[in-house]
């Protein structure tokens, strides 16, 4: 037998094969590369959110020293370069399609936020760009800015697009609203809510980079750059902004220094560097300081809510209904419109079987940057609204918080269920992981370690969060019937080389994720091949077929699934070679992890054998199968995967200061079958820190001009080790049922689960003071003043 | 520096130190910062800019054996110093140093960005402690650099393993728990 | 940032004589402030003289009752300084709370106490241990060094040389820092000792200043309980993303509190 499958396959711990670059410092990320000849790109940007542009004078700038090129919208109107597109339409409420403005590469006659790129400068050097860019001379006329949602929204609002009347995107809704609404009607009880979303800003370590090369001898451009999906950005950039053919382009992401979502999307600094450099003749690099970063990468979350639930006297859901705000910022980011309607109402069932549900959500534009999917994308919104409704509504109902859920949990035995929103969950087991979680987490241990923290001057809170979200995107037609502008099936190439090692080229996209480990391991269980032996290759349009990228945790669900499927074809393929070669018929051929016997005989052939005989054709059943060993497949998912689990936060908070300190997490999630738990583990806590950031510090904010006042990492929190627990992590394993693997996807359960925990258990830390509801992030101030005024309410 | 006051006027600045054991030698302006001279001058890119307000610590090296952000050091100001990157932390042989072994044994890097700056900075954490450090005070001792993908948790496994081989109290690296 | 011209003096009086000849030229020292505003290009210098390499601005000493630090002295060096930590160990612990590591391995006491940052530690523990600031024409008492936000009495062209700490009989130091930056958002110096009961708070206010009324319950009662009861008055303290005037206010209180606790 081979002894290699065991310790590498899957549910192997398996140390990532990336790590030795990354930590000897031989990581290649865009900012590293230098391209022969190579100049600097620097962005004007607007400092104003809301202006018309009434001249840009790029005289002076041209003559500085260094300078190459200088361009402004007027620039690339002229030469017909198209906007950024957006990749997903949604339909309002009358069946009218969404206000979709244009959204130029360089802002023409108006900028609508702080960093809208007014102008392109090339020079040697990057401090020259910059030092020439200062000498643009810009005569803006300012407008009135719509900073927040109810600013875009009143009557009277200076319209952010022309046409767009009242700034509003969208009106959509999902759900039966009379028959909703005659559910609450007949309800014993109902508990409201109004509760926001704070506004997130992504913050990826790597900051965005972009190198454009066009070479003047074949017209093909390359692109380098720091992107979550290169094909599709390959295809928006050269058929929508360039208008190029895509033969003509090549997109590369080399190592990128994580995502979160905000590189899914096209930026218009891609498309620039690449246009840039054909009018300069040189390679063009950019690469974004933070603070650029800050006013340029999509930001995240950001929606207002009113939710109500409609209970029996038993406690049991008898309908939801929620009604949304959610900020598109200025312009429509590639996946925007779909994150507060696909990937957010649909997700309102969680893991509970309420009989009938209605939301509507209206989406605005603001003076604000770009919103669109951060790690979680519409689900943790989804979840923050339904578990912190969920423990708002235990209280006033008088049942106990577990106790509430557990009633109205979906039950084990009634998968596959549809909810009343769309979505058929396949599998999931609420009631083990939420056990799981109270025994992980010492729940019944809790009220001790609360007495204990008194006597210490501390107000000690437990919360949870039980949490069901939809990922591994996702079916094409059905995303297809539901405004997507693209198929989001997943492409995998097996080269099985004639020596016996494989090379992997896949759609997916690894920018932390470990996929050179992980999908190496899938085909160290399948065909047997040590992991050493398999070289994943990802992240250049010129060498793998396709491929939709990776977000929504989607790679291992989708992307795994069509390196399984290849590796079928493989396998399929590799039978009727081993077949020749023992003589034997093909349904009587075997396969195990890289043997190949003769049913009941000890007839056997490696696969190395295989693949010599099928690159080596020399007694080979050349009429009948074509020599090589590769395969190609597309797999498209036949439903989302659902990961669940239960989240449990304990905090403790400084009374004098208000300062809440995490002092315990712990994560019990269903993702599917594991592949490498260490990697799920990592996966898992590194969501749960960027939800405790959200739940705790981060918070995106803009002044009434629309400037961006958590402009920096001097004013936006960042979760550093100390602000965060140690969180313990476990899985209770139910199979996603639909695909080859059995997995569900665990790149976003931690940013899913962990907000309303922590945030459900600093409202129970201030059980004392009269706090029904607190908005993210609970910050120090926040707290210290419902503590100040719980104690006037005592005192009176 | 080398040369005398009254050419600055006119010339380039000129730096000459140390990195990763090597003399170095090169022309600069004035407010080229060390990583810049680093990254784009020797071509040693493992040290990354992740920040423009010197709070990521994605740049942190070692200049005469501490731990410094390179974004915030005038590469004129490193003149006649010692500086080691992360590119000089593995031995000749390619043995790796116990942090970075440490740092892929604890699963402690995902993206990968943010662990040059990591490693530099833990191994002067741990050479400055030789008491040994808790968890917690390692977690206080990273205050200066930032992770977005890790949650920290899995970073500080990793020191606290590695400051036993770095101490010599074992002589192999604990193994994480499966 | 903007090009400059770079000098690096090795005495003093070429430095304030680099500084004297040229307007627009700043002395750098850690750059651990200025480098950030440079990046950003807020701050155009034509010069920047690094006082890195004049040695007599490094050390610390004992002068009788005094811990005298050199202006180029690394916050490191403070924090694990025998000396500092026998004679004034408030001064050694709040050394080890500035800024992060790297901050500590290049920022300097003088650089700190030059800029005056509203928001900087070694600012409370000059004024709230009274030291004295040594330049390079003179000595100025802490209580008229301070004028307001990046403001002190610091001349064109005089550098601060180094700041010498009278020895207390005990002191206490104590802050919250601004979860973002992690500056401080109020800290508090306590003493007692040879210039008298101090109450310094910084972070709080535009410039770091005493707290009389907490000085003078101190002065008549050591104790936390004494300063808990006296509240700051939030008029004129800095208000901003991460906490109002009057949150800040309140901190003040907390932070003297704890301050007395640390002191002993």
């Amino acid at each position: 037998m081979n002894v290699v499958a065991p310790f590498e396959g899957i549910g192997a711990s398996l140390r990532r094969k990336e790590d030795s670059r990354f930590l000897q410092g031989h990581g290649n990320y865009v900012d590293d590369m230098d391209r022969p000849g190579q100049v600097c790109a620097w962005i004007l940007r607007s400092p104003h959110a809301h202006a018309l542009l009434r001249s840009v004078d790029v005289a002076v700038a041209r003559a500085m020293p260094g300078v190459v090129g200088v361009f402004t919208g007027a620039d690339t109107q002229a030469a017909g370069l198209g906007g950024i597109p957006c990749g997903w339409q949604i339909h309002n409420k009358d069946g009218s399609p969404m206000a979709e403005p244009p959204h130029p590469v360089l802002a023409h006659e108006r900028v609508r936020h702080v960093g809208d790129p007014v102008a392109l400068v090339i020079a040697e050097t990057r401090a020259q760009a910059r030092d020439a860019a200062e000498a643009i001379n810009v005569d803006y006329e300012t407008l009135e800015p719509s900073v927040t949602m109810a600013q875009a929204l009143r009557p009277g609002a200076t319209p952010i697009h022309e046409g767009v009347a009242g700034n509003l995107c969208y009106d959509w809704h999902i759900g039966d609203k009379a028959i909703v609404d005659a559910a609450f009607a007949a309800a014993q009880k109902v508990v409201g809510l109004d509760l926001t979303n704070n506004r997130l800003v992504p913050n990826a370590m790597e900051p965005r980079a972009a190198v454009g090369e066009f070479d003047r001898y074949s017209g093909d451009y390359t692109l380098y750059t720091t992107s979550q999906n290169p094909h599709v950005i390959r295809l928006l950039m050269s058929a929508h902004v360039l208008k190029l053919p895509e033969s003509k382009v090549r997109v590369v992401a080399p190592d990128v220094g994580g995502g979160f979502g905000s590189k899914i999307y096209h930026y218009a600094e891609e498309a620039l560097v690449c246009w840039g450099s054909a009018q300069v003749k040189r390679p063009v690099k950019w690469v974004a300081d933070r603070t650029e970063a800050f006013m340029s990468d999509a930001h995240g979350r950001d929606h207002v809510s009113r939710a109500e639930f409609a209970f029996d006297a038993q406690g049991k859901i008898l309908a939801l209904r929620v009604a949304t705000q959610a900020n598109m910022g200025a312009y429509l980011s590639t996946f925007a419109p779909c994150v507060p309607t696909y990937l957010y109402a649909t997700l309102l069932a969680g893991c509970y079987a309420t009989p009938v549900i209605y939301a509507e959500v209206k989406a605005v534009f603001t003076n604000t940057v770009p919103v669109d999917a951060y790690r979680g994308a519409g689900r943790p919104e989804a979840t923050y609204l339904l578990e912190r409704l969920m423990d708002v509504s235990a209280r006033e109902l008088g049942i106990d918080r577990v106790e509430l859920r557990r009633r109205n949990f979906i039950a084990v035995d009634a998968f596959p269920y549809q909810t009343p929103v769309a979505l058929q969950y396949d599998s999931g087991d609420y009631q083990t992981t939420l056990a799981a979680g109270l025994e992980t987490a010492d729940w019944d241990g809790f009220e001790t370690r609360r007495a204990e923290a008194a006597r210490r001057g501390k107000l000690r809170g437990i919360g949870i969060s039980t949490y069901v979200e939809a990922c591994g995107i996702a079916p094409s037609a059905v995303v297809g019937s539901l405004g997507a502008r693209a198929g989001l099936y997943e492409v995998g190439t097996i080269r099985v080389h004639p020596t016996g090692s494989v090379t992997v080229l896949t759609g997916a996209h690894s920018h932390g994720q470990g996929h050179e480990t992980t999908f190496a391991q899938l085909v160290a269980d399948k065909l047997g091949v040590p992991t050493a032996q398999v070289d994943i290759v990802h992240g250049d349009t010129a060498k793998v077929p396709f491929g939709m990228g990776t977000y929504g945790s989607r790679s291992m669900a989708v992307g795994g699934s069509a390196m399984m499927k290849a590796m079928d074809k493989i396998i399929a393929k590799g039978k009727r070679i081993a077949a020749h070669l023992m003589e034997a018929s093909v349904e009587d051929i075997e396969f195990d992890r890289g043997t190949f016997r003769v049913a009941g005989t000890d007839k056997t052939k490696a696969l190395v054998d295989i693949s010599v005989a099928a690159y080596v054709p020399h007694n080979y059943p050349i009429d009948e199968i074509e020599p090589g060993l590769e395969e190609t497949a597309f797999y498209d998912p036949k439903n989302f995967t659902y990961p669940g689990g239960c989240h449990i936060a304990e905090v403790e908070i400084d009374t004098d200061t208000g300062h809440v300190a995490m002092v315990n997490f712990t994560a019990v999630d269903d993702v599917g079958r594991v592949i490498n738990p260490m990697i799920v583990e990592g996966q898992v806590q590194g969501g749960v820190a960027q939800g405790i950031g959200q739940a705790l510090m981060e918070a995106c904010l803009y002044d009434d001009q629309g400037q961006l006042v958590s402009g920096s990492m001097m004013d936006y929190a960042m979760p550093r080790a100390e602000d965060i627990a140690p969180v313990s992590v476990a899985t209770h394993v139910t199979l996603c049922t639909h695909n080859p693997l059995g997995v569900k996807g665990c790149g976003e359960v931690g940013a899913i689960g962990s907000p309303p925990a922590v945030i459900n258990a600093v409202v129970d830390a201030l059980r004392d003071y009269g706090v029904r509801h607190l908005d993210m992030p609970a910050t120090a101030p926040k707290i210290f003043a419902i503590i100040q005024g719980g104690q006037k309410l005592a005192a009176e | 520096m080398r040369r005398g006051q009254k050419n600055w006027e006119t010339l380039m600045p000129q730096v000459t130190l140390t990195v990763n054991g090597k003399s170095h030698t090169a022309e600069v302006e004035g407010r080229t910062l060390l990583v810049e001279l680093l990254r784009e001058t020797l071509r040693l890119t493992g040290t990354h800019v992740g920040c423009d307000t010197s709070q990521c610590g994605a740049c942190v090296v070692h200049i005469d054996g501490e731990s410094a952000k390179a974004c915030t050091v005038l590469a004129v100001a490193a003149e006649g110093t010692s500086v080691t990157t992360i590119e000089g932390l593995a031995a000749a042989d390619g043995t790796l140093h116990p942090m970075q072994e440490a740092f892929r044994e604890y699963h402690a890097l995902q993206c990968g960005f943010c662990t040059p700056g990591m490693v530099m900075s833990a191994i002067d954490l741990v050479q400055k402690n030789p008491q040994g450090l808790s968890e917690h005070e390692i977690r206080e001792g990273l205050e200066g650099n930032l992770c977005r993908c890790t949650g920290y948790h899995n970073i500080v496994k990793a020191i606290a393993a590695a400051q036993d081989v770095m101490h010599g109290r074992v002589s192999e690296l604990a193994r994480a728990a499966e | 940032m903007y090009d400059f011209t770079y000098h690096k003096p090795t005495s003093v009086a070429d430095a304030v004589a680099l500084l004297a000849a040229d307007p627009d030229a700043k002395p750098i020292s850690g750059g651990h402030t200025l480098l950030p505003a440079l990046k950003h290009r807020l701050n155009k210098p034509s010069a920047l003289i690094d006082l890195s390499g004049i040695a007599e601005l490094k050390g610390i000493k004992r002068e009788g009752d005094a811990i005298v630090i050199g202006g180029m002295t690394r916050h490191a060096d403070v924090a694990t300084s025998a000396e500092v930590k026998a004679a004034i160990p408030v001064l050694a612990y709040m050394a080890t709370v500035i800024g992060d590591t790297q901050v500590r391995n290049r920022g300097t006491i003088g650089g700190s106490v030059a800029n005056n940052d509203p928001a900087a530690d070694y600012p409370a523990a000059v004024l709230g241990l009274g030291a004295t600031i040594i330049t390079s024409k003179r000595r100025i008492a802490a209580d008229e060094f301070f004028l307001g936000m990046f403001t002190t009495a610091l001349e064109e062209g005089e550098l601060l040389t180094g700041v010498s700490f009278p020895i207390p009989e005990k002191a206490g130091y104590a802050k919250m820092r601004n979860p973002a930056s992690r500056y401080v958002m109020a800290g508090a110096l306590v003493s007692k000792g040879p210039m008298g009961v101090r109450v310094a708070i910084n972070g709080a206010g535009p410039c770091v200043f005493r707290q009389a009324a907490m000085e003078a319950a101190l002065s008549s009662n050591w104790s936390a309980d004494a300063v808990a009861a006296i509240k700051q008055d939030a008029d004129g303290l800095n208000a901003d993303i991460h906490g109002s005037a009057e949150y800040r206010a309140h901190l003040v209180t907390v932070m003297a509190k704890r301050a007395v606790i640390n002191a002993g």
